[in-house]
């Protein structure tokens, strides 16, 4: 329907390729069959709640802390995965070495363990008594079972996803610029920071912004690793999960409905930055 | 169009295996999460049972989860016969959508709980911080491990136990026990979301003083990490915990398999099955299988919920948004 | 031969002397760390009792259902991510439209929601209560509780990983060569097969590898769909989500090991591809 609108409105300056009807009819039937549907009949559900309920239950105390915690711990994530993300991907599209296939092997773990597999393996890494726990806790640092260990489950689950945009982009890189700088006299460093950063960043941005909209929903990693007590460890997927345990359907949706909100923002915003910098990109 | 050929595809792929529809021959019996053993063990002498008395064979299927989801998976549509649950509230969410008879409780004895259990200790070896009873709980150097009472239901009994102990220890005086209880809160640094995520942070982390779980979970504690490193201590007062069983009337309407399914929940009582359920630590009703299996039960005065007024006013009161739990577990 | 090796990706893999060995350094470290001890305990948790109890483990017949499970899930939900993932690419990089933004964010929705919501969101259109739960219940469609269900549920979370991996790399590469092969008389399918699936299909790889990956571990959502049913529902992540509740951690870490060495060969397939492609450019490069 839509793409019959778009495609009445605009004709001709779209560009000379065929296959937009096909390739636009599919895609948005298939995102509206699998993905909006399901999520417009949870909404209908919610929308059961009154304005003054839905208010109620999305900022409650524990609920404005529940969100505090998971927004800080997903940002914390985050800014640790652009920095490993970038190396990850890096060194793979970059450099050849004994082992380099291991290492691209293993960057899909975290997808492929069940998040409670990855949670109760995280929390016994960190525990006390842990591989890195008996050495972190007598220097007074915590992680499992406080709000750091959050930020480690999330951090570790969403990785793939900065490592795995980047890397195809790298790997795609046209290497005059860098010859050129290079052979003007610039340092690596420079050639990275001025001539490289500047065509990977939509992709980084891209990647962080998955990786962060994936932190704010991520639940099975996280109840093993956290300490759940409210106010402090309560991520706002746990506080779905116990509306969801009282049979209280609405309020979890309500709280669901804050948080898909919030990811779905910021990934506007970030397509919106990058379509822009298409544009801009184009006319310059 | 396309996406409809694409569904179906999907549909018609994934269907093949189900394509024979299931005859009353089997029942499905949605069950708790931690009875996968249990069940393992009572079923082959039912099937055996069943077979001798009818000369029909039966299969009897398994579903294991959290006792709450495996209600909301009836709700919206799973197939149960029987429902074999550890929460008397969540049979009471099928009642009320009229799936399970309103009187389900008295379609069987004892409630229609044929085993029990109680809220119980476990502690480290030698008891080191010689913790006996409820108040040693409340003490500030006891680290406590429960899973969160909002989401397993084994930490709400042993939500209860403690309420119930500083009521009385108290003389029911209701602030007092609110704050009892609170202190107990508050000595726990972890709230897993079930009781075995509780276990483990209390084994394998080596975290907390005192484990409180059900008596009958001590059995799995021992078999999956030896016995001689803990020790179970049960105190004198505790709360009754049912495991409640019932019948669902809208799917055996359908499948007509209420003869079955009925039999099935009966043959818990029988003392081959209620032998099967001791062994597994769980306290059963009848009187000459208790008798064996004495040594393995201390004695312990028992609360039930009829002492909070029932399930619905424990709910209203207590575990419901902005409740007594709510208003004690707070910030520290 | 000298044009085919600088367009071959070996030649970008080389580097300063320096630079190169501290960040292979990190990089090796930081994963090591980061990825390597939490797969280490797993694994060491599945040798627990021993080879001998991981294959009893493993070859349990619940173990090998839930095996057999969970690959046909990924074999169904896979393909079908592809086409709808290389379809929203086509439509969203080949084109200029206005909206472009919206439809993007809007696929990758499912990113942000918690899989368990993704699950009761399912059960709200197909389960009993559900938008056309009464409808299939009348025409005793099982859905829900069923293996459709637990696909419907994968494929909600998993569809964007195709389109979200393969997008920026056509962006990158605009449109300029497809318009020379409609040009030069090429149809649009074959400029399709000819000239874009060629460059992004390393791209698209990853994308297939993450989208197989999420659905072998993909456990909230289906929690909710697939009824839990012994032997029949369960698919690997839910069968050792139950051993682990029946306190039998070995077991459950076993079949873990099992999910983790599942992931491990889509990985594998992808080296060998990889090899057989280098080994293609050598010999390209030779004659």
């Amino acid at each position: 329907m839509s793409a019959g609108v778009l495609t009445a409105k605009v004709p001709g300056r779209r560009g000379i390729l065929p296959g937009f009807s096909l390739t636009m009819g599919l895609s948005v039937s298939y995102l509206g069959l699998i993905v909006l549907l399901p999520i417009a009949a949870l909404l209908l559900k919610a929308s059961g709640l009154s304005w003054h309920e839905f208010v109620v239950a999305t900022t409650s105390p524990r609920a404005l802390a529940a969100y505090e915690v998971t927004a800080v711990s997903a940002l914390e994530a985050v800014a640790f995965n652009a920095v490993l993300g970038l190396l990850f991907s890096w060194v793979l599209a970059r450099y050849d070495f004994p082992g380099r296939r291991l290492l691209d092997s293993v960057m899909d773990l975290p997808f492929a363990m069940p998040t409670a597999v990855a949670g109760v393996a995280l929390t016994a890494a960190f525990a006390h008594n842990g591989v890195f726990g008996q050495f972190l806790e007598p220097l007074g640092i915590k992680i499992a079972h406080a709000q750091p260990g959050i930020a480690m489950a999330m951090a570790f689950t969403s990785l793939p996803f900065v490592v795995r945009t980047l890397q195809p982009v790298i790997e795609d890189l046209d290497l005059d610029g860098e010859e050129a700088a290079r052979i003007l006299g610039a340092s690596e460093l420079q050639v990275f920071l001025r001539v490289v950063l500047p065509v990977i960043a939509p992709a980084l941005i891209a990647g962080v912004t998955l990786a962060f909209a994936r932190c704010l929903g991520e639940f099975g990693a996280i109840i093993f690793i956290a300490g759940n007590r409210p106010f402090e460890t309560e991520i706002a997927a746990l506080l779905i999960y116990i509306r969801l345990e009282e049979y209280d359907y609405g309020a979890a949706t309500a709280i669901a409905t804050v948080v898909l909100a919030v990811a779905f923002l910021v990934m506007l915003a970030t397509n919106a930055l990058q379509a822009w910098q298409q544009r801009y990109l184009d006319k310059g | 169009m396309k996406k409809g050929v694409v569904f179906a595809a999907a549909l018609g792929l994934s269907l093949a295996p189900l394509a024979v529809q299931a005859q009353p021959a089997d029942i499905l019996n949605v069950s708790y999460d931690i009875a996968r053993e249990l069940y393992a063990q009572l079923n082959p002498p039912f099937q055996a049972q069943w077979q001798k008395e009818g000369g029909q064979s039966v299969e009897v299927r398994q579903s294991h989860g959290g006792s709450s989801k495996q209600a909301r998976s009836i709700l919206e549509g799973l197939p149960a016969d029987v429902v074999t649950f550890n929460q008397v509230t969540d049979v009471q969410a099928l009642a009320n959508r009229g799936l399970v008879r309103a009187d389900w409780q008295q379609a069987f004895p004892n409630q229609a709980s044929p085993y029990y259990s109680l809220p119980s200790f476990l502690v480290r070896k030698g008891n080191p911080k010689h913790i006996h009873n409820w108040d040693d709980l409340a003490r500030a150097d006891v680290r406590v491990v429960m899973p969160n009472p909002k989401t397993s239901g084994n930490a709400r009994y042993t939500y209860l136990a403690a309420y119930a102990f500083a009521l009385e220890k108290f003389g029911n005086d209701q602030e007092k026990a609110k704050d009892f209880v609170r202190k107990l809160l508050g000595n726990v640094p972890v709230f897993d979301t079930g009781g075995r995520g509780a276990t483990t942070t209390f084994v394998e982390r080596e975290t907390g003083d005192v484990l409180v779980t059900f008596e009958a979970e001590v059995n799995g504690i021992r078999k999956e990490f030896g016995a001689d490193k803990f020790e179970s201590i049960v105190p004198p007062v505790s709360v009754l915990a049912e495991f409640p069983v019932a019948v669902v009337d809208k799917v055996v309407d359908k499948r007509d398999s209420r003869k079955v399914a009925t039999a099935y929940l009966n043959y818990l009582w029988s003392p081959e099955a209620q032998d099967i359920l001791a062994r597994n630590y769980n306290r059963v009703r009848d009187a000459k299988v208790a008798e064996k299996y004495k040594a393995q039960f201390p004695e312990v005065r028992l609360y039930t919920v009829e002492l909070f007024g029932g399930w619905s006013n424990i709910q209203k009161v207590h575990f419901a948004e902005g409740g007594i739990l709510d208003q004690v577990f707070e910030k520290r | 031969m000298l044009a085919a090796m600088t367009v071959h990706h070996r030649s970008h893999r080389q580097g300063a002397g320096t630079a190169r060995r501290v960040l292979i350094g990190l990089a090796v470290v930081a994963a090591a760390v980061v990825l390597g001890v939490p797969t280490g305990i797993v694994f060491a948790h599945a040798f627990g009792k021993g080879v001998e109890g991981w294959w009893k483990a493993v070859s349990a017949p619940e173990a090998l259902h839930a095996i057999y499970l969970s690959l046909l899930t990924v074999a169904v939900v896979v393909p079908i991510n592809a086409v709808y993932g290389l379809s929203v690419a086509w439509a969203v990089t080949k084109f200029r439209w206005q909206g472009k933004k919206w439809l993007v964010s809007l696929i990758e929705v499912p990113f942000s929601v918690s899989p368990i919501v993704a699950g009761v969101a399912t059960l709200m259109v197909y389960g009993s209560s559900g938008l056309v739960g009464e409808w299939l219940m009348d025409h005793d469609i099982k859905v829900m509780f069923a293996v459709p269900g637990i696909i419907l549920a994968t494929l909600f979370v998993t569809s964007p990983f195709v389109a979200r991996e393969v997008m920026p790399l056509m962006q990158l590469q605009g449109t300029d060569e497809e318009e020379a092969a409609q040009v030069l008389g090429a149809g649009g399918f074959r400029t399709f097969l000819r000239v874009t699936l060629p460059n992004v299909k390393w791209a698209l790889f990853y994308g297939l590898i993450l989208c197989a990956a999420r659905s072998l571990g993909e456990f909230g959502a289906v929690s909710v769909v697939s009824g839990h049913i012994r032997g029949e529902t369960n698919t690997l992540p839910l069968y050792i989500d139950l051993l682990y509740h029946d306190y039998d951690s070995s077991g459950a870490f076993a079949a873990a090991s099992v999910l983790t060495l599942l992931a491990l060969v889509t990985v594998v397939l992808k080296a060998v591809v990889e090899g057989r492609r280098d080994a293609a450019h050598d010999d390209e490069a030779l004659s």
